[in-house]
């Protein structure tokens, strides 16, 4: 039976070219949006690429790239993580506490610590979400404010200062490998290694499965109210990580350390063509959404923008950018249908990644 | 389901109670008409904008703009009154701008069929930098003491603070509206099921845009209520009070799906949380239990209902069986 139906029904409409698909694909579109604004910017001033500068522009990105990360993976679910800004602030508080408490503590420790920190914060939103049915967008607001008050609770008008922390922390937060910031190679590495997870793996495809149609999930036999309490520890978990990055990188944290952070993390990644609907986007993808949005920082920066215009201008670019790509988006998925239907009728349920 | 959320408006009207006695026992200065009268003034602007963010959560749509917007017009008011434009003139043109914004969201929304949780987050930036862009970061201070009462001042011959006896007002009238008209149920409908309520005939575009304008009107009269108030016209104004907007309306058992909850409920919740924390600051309970308090509040408003349901269905479950 199954030999009948053969290869030519399974394989769909012929497959585009590998460069036809690069093309169409977001993060190409991204990138080259990217490198004219870096070209533009460094035509004006090049100082704008000179060493120094572009090594503070990832310094800055990199807690912002390595939250986007998390929050892909729970944004792939169709939930949302708005507490990442509070975890950030208590764990890059408690990290610099627990140096002060054991001044010798080597830096892998730290880390490990944030991130076990940081997992263990997760672990609540994941249980709220994934067994207590709390709507993602609720039971992160509410663990956003939860873990802020701790973190005021624990903070109670102290603060971490540089002075505060041992040498080898403050080094391994400016220091750098072959020029390369550390921070920014640890960063690099865990995009990688999700963006690897995700694409490649049955455990990061299931995170598609379960934002594109849950109940589609379930049927598969995919163990959505687990995985969903995986994803939710996993963003924990980032955001600890981040939260010691924040603590390395600015050496003073008090408890309002982070805050706001999480409107620009899903921004990013919504910039990025992480769909907030669930189900559709790349780490890659929002890796440069993330950059993107720091390169147009800094180049307004560069071109001297009147100071006061700048965030207006980082706003009206976040809205041509989410735009554009919905109005791109929703053309490319109807002419995938006409082709789909062109061919055979099997293709024309192509995820389009519209509004939520 | 229906039955459990009226529960839930019943529940935290008796928590509003609970608060005000605690607070009487912590204090006897609670329950006095000026404290009440002070620590009711304190959260007006979030209670305005609860009331349009109500109706939008209701069409499962959400404004994470208004504070952008609270600030833009507080900045605005404040240029205008620095450029000597008589007060009356300067207050409509504020609020005109806020509608202008709230146009904005809309159009965005329902014409390009962007989700308005993206849209507001770009919004969101883009109305806090025209803020920053009118006034930079100078302050407009010198407002006539005449309009600065309408802020801090009461209703004369009562303790009811002139901010409040406006939401009171307006709220009235939200409730009305949804409660008592065929558009607040046709808000209902759009929000159960978008796509039923488009083949019933609703005008959903319409509606939608309506509610977005409201929204971007009523946050711009929390833009004046809180520059007389604090006397005080500045570009960071209101920063993050969005988060507060939604907690209230989600706390007050408005689904976050759309569909579902009241003003009644949302008012409610409003008042607990300022109850609260007029309490805990009196008996110099730090700020930050408050904000550990309004985040547990927020999610047991929904986790204790799911738990008990699924008790119940387990026990019926088991009835079942035996």
């Amino acid at each position: 039976m199954t030999s009948q139906t053969g290869p030519d029904v399974l394989a769909g409409p012929p497959r585009p070219g590998i460069l036809t698909r690069v093309l169409r694909a977001r993060e190409f579109t991204l990138a080259l949006l990217l490198l004219l604004i870096t070209l533009g910017t460094a035509a004006v001033n090049p100082r704008f690429l000179g060493v120094g500068s572009v090594r503070d522009l990832l310094l800055n990105v990199s807690v912002i790239g390595l939250l986007v990360v998390g929050q892909t993976v729970v944004l792939l679910m169709r939930h949302v993580d708005l507490s990442v800004s509070s975890v950030v602030g208590l764990t890059a508080f408690l990290t610099g506490s627990l140096f002060i408490a054991v001044p010798g503590l080597p830096v892998p420790v730290a880390l490990l610590f944030g991130l076990l920190l940081g997992a263990g914060l997760g672990v609540v939103n994941g249980l709220l979400v994934a067994y207590g049915r709390v709507p993602a967008l609720v039971a992160t607001l509410g663990t956003l404010y939860v873990f802020r008050g701790v973190t005021y609770a624990v903070v109670s008008g102290g603060q971490v200062n540089a002075s505060n922390l041992p040498a080898a922390f403050l080094g391994f937060g400016t220091g750098s490998v072959l020029g390369i910031p550390n921070l920014v190679l640890l960063v690099l590495a865990i995009m990688v290694a999700f963006g690897v997870y995700l694409g490649s793996y049955r455990g990061g495809r299931e995170y598609y499965a379960v934002g594109s149609n849950t109940d589609a999930a379930v049927l598969a036999g995919i163990d959505v109210t687990r995985r969903t309490l995986t994803g939710f520890v996993i963003s924990g978990a980032i955001a600890g990580l981040a939260g010691v990055l924040y603590l390395a990188r600015y050496g003073t944290v008090d408890a309002t350390a982070g805050t706001g952070l999480e409107l620009q993390v899903i921004a990013a990644a919504v910039v990025g063509g992480v769909s907030i609907g669930g189900g559709v986007g790349t780490v890659a993808g929002a890796g440069i959404g993330a950059l993107l949005l720091g390169v147009i920082g800094s180049a307004l920066v560069t071109l001297r923008a009147p100071a006061f215009y700048q965030q207006a201008i980082q706003g009206a670019l976040l809205l041509l950018a989410i735009s554009v790509d919905i109005i791109v988006s929703r053309r490319t998925a109807q002419r995938l249908q006409i082709e789909g239907q062109h061919h055979t009728p099997q293709a024309g349920t192509t995820q389009t990644g519209g509004p939520a | 389901m229906r039955r459990l959320r009226l529960g839930w408006e019943a529940t935290i009207l008796g928590l509003v109670v609970v608060a005000l006695l605690v607070g009487a026992l912590l204090s006897p200065d609670f329950l006095t008409a000026s404290n009440l009268s002070f620590l009711t003034a304190n959260f007006s602007e979030i209670a305005l904008m609860v009331l349009t963010m109500t109706l939008l959560i209701i069409v499962a749509e959400i404004d994470l703009s208004v504070a952008s917007i609270l600030g833009m017009c507080s900045a605005l008011l404040g240029v205008l009154w620095a450029a000597r434009v008589p007060m009356p003139l300067a207050i409509l043109l504020t609020l005109g701008a806020g509608g202008l914004a709230g146009l904005f969201n809309g159009l965005l929304v329902t014409r390009l069929g962007l989700p308005s949780l993206a849209v507001t987050i770009g919004t969101l930036a883009l109305y806090r930098g025209l803020a920053y862009a009118l006034l930079g970061d100078r302050a407009v201070a010198d407002f006539p003491p005449a309009y600065t009462n309408l802020g801090f001042g009461t209703v004369p011959g009562t303790m009811i603070p002139i901010p409040i006896a406006l939401f009171a007002v307006l709220a009235v009238i939200t409730a009305l509206v949804l409660h008592a008209t065929a558009f607040g149920r046709s808000l209902y409908a759009i929000g159960a099921n978008e796509v039923a309520a488009r083949f019933a005939g609703l005008r959903v575009e319409r509606v939608k845009l309506i509610l977005f304008v409201g929204s971007g009107l009523m946050a711009a009269l929390a833009g004046v209520v809180y520059t007389f108030r604090f006397s005080s016209a500045r570009a960071d104004n209101g920063v993050g009070l969005e988060l507060g907007v939604i907690a209230a309306v989600l706390l007050g058992g408005v689904s976050i799906f759309g569909g579902r909850g009241s003003v009644v409920g949302a008012v409610a919740a409003v008042f607990l949380i300022g109850i609260i924390n007029g309490a805990l600051t009196i008996v110099d309970v730090p700020g930050e239990i408050l904000t550990i308090v309004t985040g547990l509040l927020l999610i047991g408003s929904v986790l204790v209902p799911n738990l008990l349901a699924r008790v119940r269905a387990r026990r019926r479950g088991r009835e079942a069986v035996g």
